[in-house]
C-alpha cells in the first residue's frame, strides 16, 4: 500500500517532516513514519488554521466594537481573548437541527467542504521561510482551484437546506463567485509573469520590492475580488442578513454553524496571509531569518484590520450593481494591468529582473492605477447616479400638488 | 434555449430581522425581482381602541405611549390635544414649550432609529445604528429627567404636562444639544455623500405626489415627494407658532429623498428646540385644580392631530357624559403610509424592498394598535 521508497514524496522539502520522519524511521517501519510524520505536521496545520480562525473572530469583534462606540468582547479571559472558545462551547452544547425536507447527506458535507478546502489552501503558504507545509511549484494555480471548491459547499448549502432564503444566497453567491473569479485571476497573472514562477515562496523571495507598489492595479483587484468572494461587506450578498436571513445557512445550526463560522473567519486569515504573500513580501523584513514568523504574522493582521475596517464602514451593492462593478470595472482594470507588465516585463526581462528594474516598473504602474482608478470610478458613478425613475411626468415635477 | 424559470412566493416576515417587528409580506418573486407583493397585517394587534373605551382620559395615556414606541412623547402630545379640544380646556404657556421640547427631542430620537436602520437595512454592519443610537441614548436620559421614564414617557397629561423640570435638566439638554451637534455633523459625514448609500437609494421606487395624495400618505414620506405639508405649519397647536423653522422637501422622490428629508427634519428640530430654550419662561405647567376625573358633554366629539415623526397622528374621541371616552379611533400614520407598500415595491430587486420598505420607517405598534 505504502511504496519502499517513501522518502520519495511531496511532503519531503518540509524540515519537520524530515525531523519526524527520519527520527521515527530507524526505530519503526517506514511506512509507519511516513504516516506518523504526516498526521503530525497536518495536526499542526489544522490546529494553527482553526485557532487562527478564533483569533480573527476575537479581533474583529474587537475592531468592530472599537469603530462603533462599542467595548466589545471583554468578559472572558484577558481582553475577550477567551470569547471565541465560550462561542463554540455554546455552539457545541446546542441542539444540531437538520430540517425536515434537507438532503441530511449534502447538508452535512458542506461545514466540512468548507473548512477542509480552507486547510488546503493554508497547506502551501509559506509562513516563514522554508516553513510551508509543501512548496508546490503550481502554488498559484492550486490556491486559485482549491479557493473556487467553496463555491460547490455554497451550492451544496442552498440546493439540500430546502429553504428559500437559502436558495436566494446561493442563486446570490454562485453568481458573485463566478464573475469575480475572472479578473481575480487575471490581477494575479501579472505577478506570476514577474516571478516567473507560481511557486508562492519564490514569489516571496522575489520581492525586493514588495508587490502592492509594483502591481497595484492587480492588489485593489485582489482585495476587491477576495472580498467578493469571501461574501464579505460591501459583496456580503450572499448571506445580506437585512434581506435573506443568512442566505445558504439560514438552516444551519449548532457545530455546523460553529464550523462555517470558523470557515469565514478563516478565510478571511487564509486570504490575509494570500494577498501577505503575494502582494506584501510575505516573511521578508529586518532579521528575516529569526523574525519571519513575526513579520508575516503581522503584516497577515494588519490586511485582517483593513477587512474589518472594510467591514464597518460600507453598505451593501445590490446584485446588479455587484456584477456591473465586476465585469466593468474590475475585468478592465486587471486587462489594464496585464497588458502593461505584459509589456514592461517584455522590455526589461532580457537579463532577469533587478530591484532598480522593479522600482520602475513600480512607478509606471503607480501612475496607471493613479490614472485608472479614478477614471473608472468616474464612469461608475455616472452610470449608477443617471438613474432617474421612468413613468414620471415633468409636469407633476413642476406643480406637484396638481 | 430558454430556461423555463417559475416564480417563487416567499414570505417575508412576520420573523425576518428587517420588517420592523411582526410585519409580514407574502412576495412572489421573478428571480430577485418583485412581482406581486401582499402585506398581512395583525400580528401585534392590542386592541388599543377598545381599551381606552375601559379607561378614564387620564389613564389612556399609557396607551398611547405604546402605539408607536419610539415616538411616546408625540402620541402624549396628540391625545392631549384631543382630550383637551373635547373638554374645552387650554395649557398655561409653560407647558406648551415643554411639550414642543419634549415632542421636539423625541422626534430626533424617532428620526435618528429611522435612519440608523435604514442604513443598517442597507447593510452597512451597524456603525451608523450605533452612531444614531449614541445620541438616541442621551435623549432617553433626558427623558428620564423629566418623567423618570425613558421609552412608555406618559410625560403629557391634559391640560399640561406631568411635572416642571427638574433644575439639572437645562444644563443637561445644553450639553446634549452641544455634544449632538458634533455627532450628528460625524453622521452626516459618514452617509450623505456616501457612493455606495447614493447608489442604492438615488432614483429606487419613487413615490409621485399624486399616488402619495391618493394614498392619504403623509409625514416625511409625503414631503420627500415634494409636497410641503406639515401639521405644524398648517394648523400649528402648543408653541409651533411661536417658533421658526423650515419644512424640507425631496425634489426626486426616491428612496433617498425619504432618508434626505429625515436628516433635515433633525436639524429644524434642533432648531425648535434652541428656540423653545431661549424663549421658554417660568410659570404653571399644568391648569391647576383640573379634576382628577374629566368629563365631557354627552355627544362631544372631538379631533385632535398632531405631525407625529412618521405622518399626521390624530386621536378621535367622542362622549357619552361618562369618565371614559365613548369611541377613540386612532388614525396611525403608519398604518396609512403602508397602503403605498405595493406601489413602491413591484418591479424593484429584493435588496430595494428592504431598504424601500425602511424608508417609509413603519412602527407595528401603530400599525396594528
Amino acid at each position: 500500500m505504502f511504496p519502499s521508497q517513501c522518502e520519495d514524496t511531496i511532503l519531503r522539502d518540509n524540515p519537520l517532516f524530515r525531523f519526524i520522519y527520519d527520527y521515527a524511521s530507524s526505530l519503526l517501519p517506514c511506512w509507519v513514519s511516513y504516516v506518523l510524520a504526516g498526521v503530525t505536521i497536518m495536526l499542526i496545520l489544522i490546529n494553527a488554521v482553526l485557532l487562527g480562525a478564533a483569533v480573527v473572530s476575537w479581533m474583529e469583534r474587537r475592531l468592530l466594537g472599537r469603530f462603533q462606540n462599542r467595548i466589545g468582547p471583554n468578559r472572558w479571559g484577558p481582553f475577550g481573548l477567551l470569547q471565541p472558545i465560550a462561542d463554540l462551547f455554546k455552539l457545541i452544547t446546542k441542539e444540531d437541527l437538520i430540517p425536515a425536507g434537507a438532503d441530511r447527506i449534502a447538508f452535512t458535507l458542506v461545514p466540512i467542504i468548507m473548512v477542509a478546502s480552507l486547510i488546503l489552501m493554508a497547506a502551501v503558504i509559506p509562513f516563514a521561510k522554508d516553513t510551508s507545509l509543501v512548496d508546490l511549484n503550481v502554488g498559484v494555480l492550486y490556491i486559485l482551484a482549491i479557493s473556487s471548491i467553496t463555491s460547490i459547499a455554497l451550492f451544496t448549502a442552498g440546493w439540500a437546506s430546502d429553504n428559500r432564503y437559502a436558495l436566494f444566497g446561493t442563486a446570490r453567491s454562485v453568481a458573485v463567485l463566478i464573475s469575480y473569479e475572472v479578473p481575480v485571476v487575471l490581477s494575479l497573472l501579472g505577478v506570476v509573469m514577474i516571478v516567473g514562477s507560481m511557486s508562492l515562496s519564490s514569489i516571496v523571495e522575489f520581492q525586493s520590492v514588495p508587490f502592492i507598489v509594483v502591481q497595484p492595479l492587480a492588489f485593489f483587484v485582489f482585495l476587491a475580488g477576495m472580498s467578493a468572494e469571501l461574501n464579505r461587506t460591501p459583496f456580503d450578498l450572499a448571506e445580506a442578513e437585512s434581506e435573506i436571513i443568512a442566505g445558504y445557512h439560514t438552516e444551519y445550526s449548532g457545530i455546523k454553524f460553529a464550523l462555517i463560522q470558523a470557515a469565514e473567519f478563516g478565510g478571511v486569515l487564509v486570504v490575509s496571509a494570500l494577498i501577505t504573500t503575494l502582494f506584501l513580501g510575505g516573511w521578508a523584513g529586518p532579521w528575516e531569518d529569526y523574525l519571519g514568523w513575526a513579520w508575516f504574522t503581522g503584516k497577515t493582521l494588519l490586511i485582517v484590520a483593513v477587512f474589518s475596517w472594510i467591514r464597518a464602514t460600507f453598505p451593501r451593492l445590490r446584485i446588479d450593481q455587484i456584477m456591473a462593478f465586476s465585469w466593468k470595472v474590475m475585468l478592465p482594470l486587471s486587462l489594464i494591468n496585464l497588458a502593461a507588465t505584459t509589456v514592461e516585463v517584455y522590455v526589461l526581462k532580457s537579463g532577469g529582473i533587478t530591484t532598480l528594474e522593479l522600482w520602475i516598473m513600480a512607478i509606471i504602474n503607480l501612475v496607471l492605477a493613479g490614472v485608472c482608478l479614478p477614471l473608472f470610478g468616474r464612469l461608475m458613478k455616472d452610470k449608477i447616479r443617471k438613474s432617474i425613475p421612468s413613468g414620471v411626468s415633468q409636469s407633476l415635477r413642476d406643480d406637484p400638488t396638481g | 434555449m430558454t430556461i423555463r424559470t417559475e416564480p417563487m412566493t416567499v414570505n417575508v416576515g412576520p420573523q425576518h430581522p428587517s420588517t420592523h417587528g411582526v410585519f409580514r409580506l407574502r412576495i412572489t418573486f421573478d428571480g430577485e425581482d418583485i412581482v406581486e407583493v401582499e402585506p398581512v397585517l395583525g400580528y401585534l394587534h392590542r386592541g388599543s381602541e377598545k381599551l381606552a373605551e375601559e379607561r378614564n382620559y387620564v389613564q389612556v395615556i399609557t396607551l398611547t405611549d405604546r402605539l408607536d414606541y419610539t415616538s411616546s412623547m408625540i402620541n402624549n402630545q396628540a391625545y392631549c390635544l384631543a382630550v383637551e379640544k373635547l373638554v374645552g380646556i387650554e395649557p398655561p404657556p409653560r407647558a406648551k414649550y415643554l411639550r414642543t421640547l419634549a415632542a421636539e427631542l423625541q422626534r430626533i430620537a424617532s428620526h435618528l432609529i429611522a435612519v440608523g436602520f435604514f442604513i443598517q437595512e442597507m447593510g452597512a454592519f451597524g456603525t451608523p445604528l450605533m452612531y444614531t443610537f449614541r445620541s438616541r441614548e442621551r435623549i432617553l436620559d433626558l427623558f428620564e429627567m423629566l418623567c423618570g421614564a425613558r421609552v412608555t414617557v406618559s410625560y403629557m397629561r391634559p391640560g399640561g404636562v406631568f411635572s416642571d423640570t427638574p433644575e439639572d435638566f437645562w444644563p443637561a439638554l445644553d450639553r446634549f444639544m452641544t455634544d449632538f451637534r458634533d455627532e450628528f455633523a460625524d453622521l452626516e459625514a459618514l452617509l450623505m455623500e456616501n457612493e455606495i448609500l447614493l447608489a442604492r437609494t438615488k432614483g429606487v421606487s419613487p413615490l409621485e405626489p399624486d399616488v402619495a395624495i391618493n394614498c392619504s400618505v403623509s409625514g416625511p414620506v409625503l414631503r420627500a415627494s415634494g409636497i410641503d405639508w406639515d401639521w405644524r405649519k398648517k394648523e400649528p397647536y402648543d408653541a409651533y407658532d411661536l417658533v421658526d423653522f423650515d419644512i424640507p422637501t425631496g425634489s426626486n422622490w426616491d428612496n433617498y429623498d425619504r432618508f434626505w428629508v429625515r436628516m433635515q427634519e433633525i436639524r429644524q428640530s434642533m432648531r425648535i428646540i434652541e428656540q423653545c430654550v431661549d424663549q421658554i419662561e417660568p410659570g404653571l405647567v399644568r391648569i391647576p385644580e383640573l379634576p382628577l376625573v374629566l368629563r365631557a358633554e354627552p355627544g362631544a366629539e372631538a379631533y385632535g392631530r398632531v405631525e407625529a415623526s412618521k405622518g399626521e397622528l390624530g386621536f378621535y374621541l367622542v362622549s357619552d357624559g361618562g369618565i371614559s371616552p365613548y369611541r377613540c379611533k386612532i388614525r396611525s400614520p403608519s398604518l396609512i403610509n403602508l397602503t403605498i407598500t405595493e406601489h413602491l415595491l413591484v418591479g424593484w430587486k429584493l435588496a430595494d424592498m428592504i431598504v424601500s420598505l425602511g424608508s417609509i420607517d413603519i412602527n407595528m405598534g401603530e400599525v396594528d394598535r
